[in-house]
């Protein structure tokens, strides 16, 4: 199979759709001239044209209300953030509108709208540039939300996101925008909502989604040197939570570890344990443990950073923990 | 009285201005016995903006406004008795019990609500106007919003791209001279609040809304321009509500001689002189419109007395179009 960067897997995504539903179009700061901030709709503007890739000013809540508006009104817009930082100005738009538009008209309009973009920390770029929200969205009735750096899930779940009848949150990671997966040149799709097994395993499972996937796929590979059978599951879809996945796996583990890089306070793996406590109470052997981001803002300096996301050596050490191994 | 429209349009401001003042002091009414409750913002005074611009209007123009909606719902065209209906929050009202008084939506007559956030509906207002040009269309949406709303950074924002991409919107602000008990000239050294387009290069005017004409002008202008082409308008109408912000405020930040001057201006009088002085209708058919009137309010009343309340399963209904949505209940 070939081999795609989920940049260009997410690009696909959007020129698939694009090319079958004229009612779609992107939106957002640099998305056509300059081939977007970080090169995901490049080439598009030549295929588009300016009526379907739209330039705006730096006005996202003013372009996020646009895309609402518009989406109430017979377009599938795809709005995307610089990154999702930056959608703290349109948080409006999202959760007040987007989420509501269905209820509050009796069902009578609708809101098929995509908000894409970057999530999470890149580097060493301090406060303001690292944070990650999917747990903001994933509390709201009405929307859903999806996180991913998977090449070839990143692209069947942004067709499935565009398709969808509901407004979708879709986040994505700058550091892994390079990042190479295998990617059928056939089109299909993948349903929102339904995780996804990267390893099978039978002594603990690992839960994880967006760029910490990288860490539970590495933490496994070290566990597997000593003999500790890890299964890998990626969230993939936040909401709604695939947590039956989760329960089945536990069952058989016996055992949950989840890696995330939210803040810790009403997390996504504040969810799951809840929602594992109450399916699965008495296949546990252990208690549920997590790593999340530090409960602090995210600082510049390197070893600052270090000490702030999780790593394979912290989730290596809590998967021995929750084993009940020494060391 | 010599006036450049005729008889039919002045019966239909007066009929239907009479319609949306009977209904919403009936509402009041009943919000007085706790039949209606939450929220509710009376449009009282303000008539001619909505009647002045329905007639400016084709039936296919988008609209959409802020909370206090229910002469503009009205107005455009969603039947009372489903208004009434929803302000008790019953099943048959224009969002099924789902909005209330602040969210009343109809697609059938393409009024895409009543929206409770101040200034957010001013970008939802450019992005409907965004699709229509996007799908070629030459339908305009008028967007309403009030003096206090004029100060969020929405309509900055908006206001710059709608002339940007020539959107074919006409942004109305409903300046009543209030937002809450703050006065406008309380909220800015900007008191002409029109002018504020200037800086996007907008074309920007200030209108009287007392005066159905001038309201009616002043829109049909707007509107002509954006549905050939000429891209967005900035209409600030000047206005008044006789009423407090809501049914809880006794609006005592304003004076009794202020209220008076603008009770003097009473559209629904001065529309109704008009009529008589060009002897455009007789005292019997006045009195045949104002019992058409009464009649159609009674019956709102009865409409919503008599429908049920929502199915308590409808509380996980309309939260998505995705029927299968898998809700955590517990
Ligand atoms: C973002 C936001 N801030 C505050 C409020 C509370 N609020 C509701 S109406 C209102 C006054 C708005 O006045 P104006 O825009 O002049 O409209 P009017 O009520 O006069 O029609 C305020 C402050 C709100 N609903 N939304
Ligand atoms: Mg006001």
């Amino acid at each position: 199979m070939r081999t795609i960067a989920l940049r260009q897997a997410l690009r696909e995504a959007m020129e698939e759709e694009m090319r079958i539903d004229s009612s779609v179009f992107l939106m957002g700061e640099e998305v056509a001239q300059y081939n977007g901030a970080y090169k995901v709709s490049q080439g598009m503007l030549t295929e588009f044209g300016p009526k379907r890739i739209v330039d705006t000013p730096i006005s996202e809540l003013g372009f996020a209300a646009i895309g609402v508006g518009a989406a109430m009104n017979n377009t599938k817009p795809i709005i995307e953030f610089m990154t999702w930082n930056f959608a703290e100005l349109a948080i409006d738009q999202i959760v007040n509108h987007a989420a509501k538009i269905v209820s509050m008209s009796g069902g009578q309009f609708s809101c098929p709208i995509v908000f894409r973009g970057p999530n999470g920390s890149a580097g060493q770029l301090a406060a303001q540039h690292s944070q990650a929200f999917e747990n903001w969205y994933a509390n709201v009735p009405g929307l859903k939300v999806i996180s991913t750096i998977n090449p070839y899930d990143a692209k069947g779940l942004l067709k499935s996101a565009i398709r969808d009848a509901d407004p979708v949150v879709f986040m994505e990671s700058e550091t892994a925008y390079g990042d190479l997966g295998e990617v059928p040149e056939e089109t299909y799709l993948i349903p929102i909502g339904k995780a996804s097994i990267k390893k099978e395993g039978t002594d603990v499972t690992i839960v994880s989604y967006n760029k910490m996937m990288k860490v539970a796929m590495d933490a496994a590979t070290e566990l597997a040197k000593e003999n500790i059978n890890a299964e890998v599951i990626d969230l993939r879809t936040i909401r709604p939570l695939d947590w039956q996945t989760i329960v089945e796996s536990v069952k058989k583990t016996n055992r949950l570890v989840i890696v995330e890089e939210q803040w810790p306070f009403g997390s996504i793996s504040s969810e799951i344990t809840y929602r594992t406590q109450k399916e699965a109470f008495d296949f546990l052997d252990a208690p549920i443990r997590r790593i999340c981001s530090a409960d602090a803002n995210m600082h510049y300096a390197h070893n600052l950073v270090a000490g702030y996301l999780p790593d394979v050596p912290k989730t290596v050490k809590l998967v021995k923990e929750v084993m009940y191994m020494k060391k | 009285m010599h006036s450049q429209f005729g008889k039919e349009i002045y019966l239909y401001w007066y009929e239907t201005m009479l319609l949306l003042r009977k209904f919403e002091e009936k509402a009041g009414q009943l919000y007085g016995m706790q039949k209606i409750r939450g929220f509710c913002h009376l449009y009282i005074g303000q008539e001619a903006v909505a009647v002045g611009t329905i007639s400016a209007l084709r039936d296919d123009d988008n609209m959409i406004t802020a909370y206090r909606d229910h002469a503009l719902a009205i107005a455009k065209g969603i039947p009372a008795k489903e208004c009434m209906a929803e302000l008790y929050g019953k099943a048959t009202g224009c969002t099924k019990g789902k909005g209330g008084s602040m969210h009343f939506f109809s697609k059938e007559k393409r009024f895409f609500g009543g929206h409770g956030i101040v200034g957010a509906q001013i970008g939802l207002g450019a992005g409907i106007a965004f699709a229509e040009q996007y799908q070629g269309t030459d339908r305009v949406t008028i967007c309403y919003f009030g003096d206090g709303a004029a100060r969020q950074g929405m309509l900055h924002e908006v206001m710059n791209m709608a002339v940007l991409w020539q959107l074919p919107v006409v942004f109305v602000c409903e300046n009543n001279h209030y937002a809450m008990g703050t006065s406008v000239v309380r909220t800015s050294k900007v008191l002409d609040i029109y002018r504020l387009a200037d800086a996007y290069d907008m074309p920007g005017d200030s209108v009287d809304g007392m005066s159905c004409e001038e309201v009616h002008k002043g829109v049909e202008r707007a509107v002509r321009r954006a549905r050939e082409g000429g891209g967005p308008t900035f209409l600030e109408i000047k206005t008044y509500r006789f009423r407090g912000h809501s049914m809880s405020d006794p609006a005592k930040y304003r004076t009794k001689e202020e209220l008076e001057e603008y009770k003097e201006k009473d559209p629904i009088n001065t529309t109704l002189s008009t009529i008589m002085a060009n002897n455009w209708a007789t005292q019997e058919e006045i009195e045949q419109i104002n019992e058409k009137v009464r009649l159609e309010v009674e019956e709102s009343v009865k409409f919503a007395e008599e429908s049920p309340f929502p199915d308590d399963d409808e509380l996980y209904k309309d939260i998505y179009m995705d029927a299968n949505y898998p809700f955590i209940t517990d």
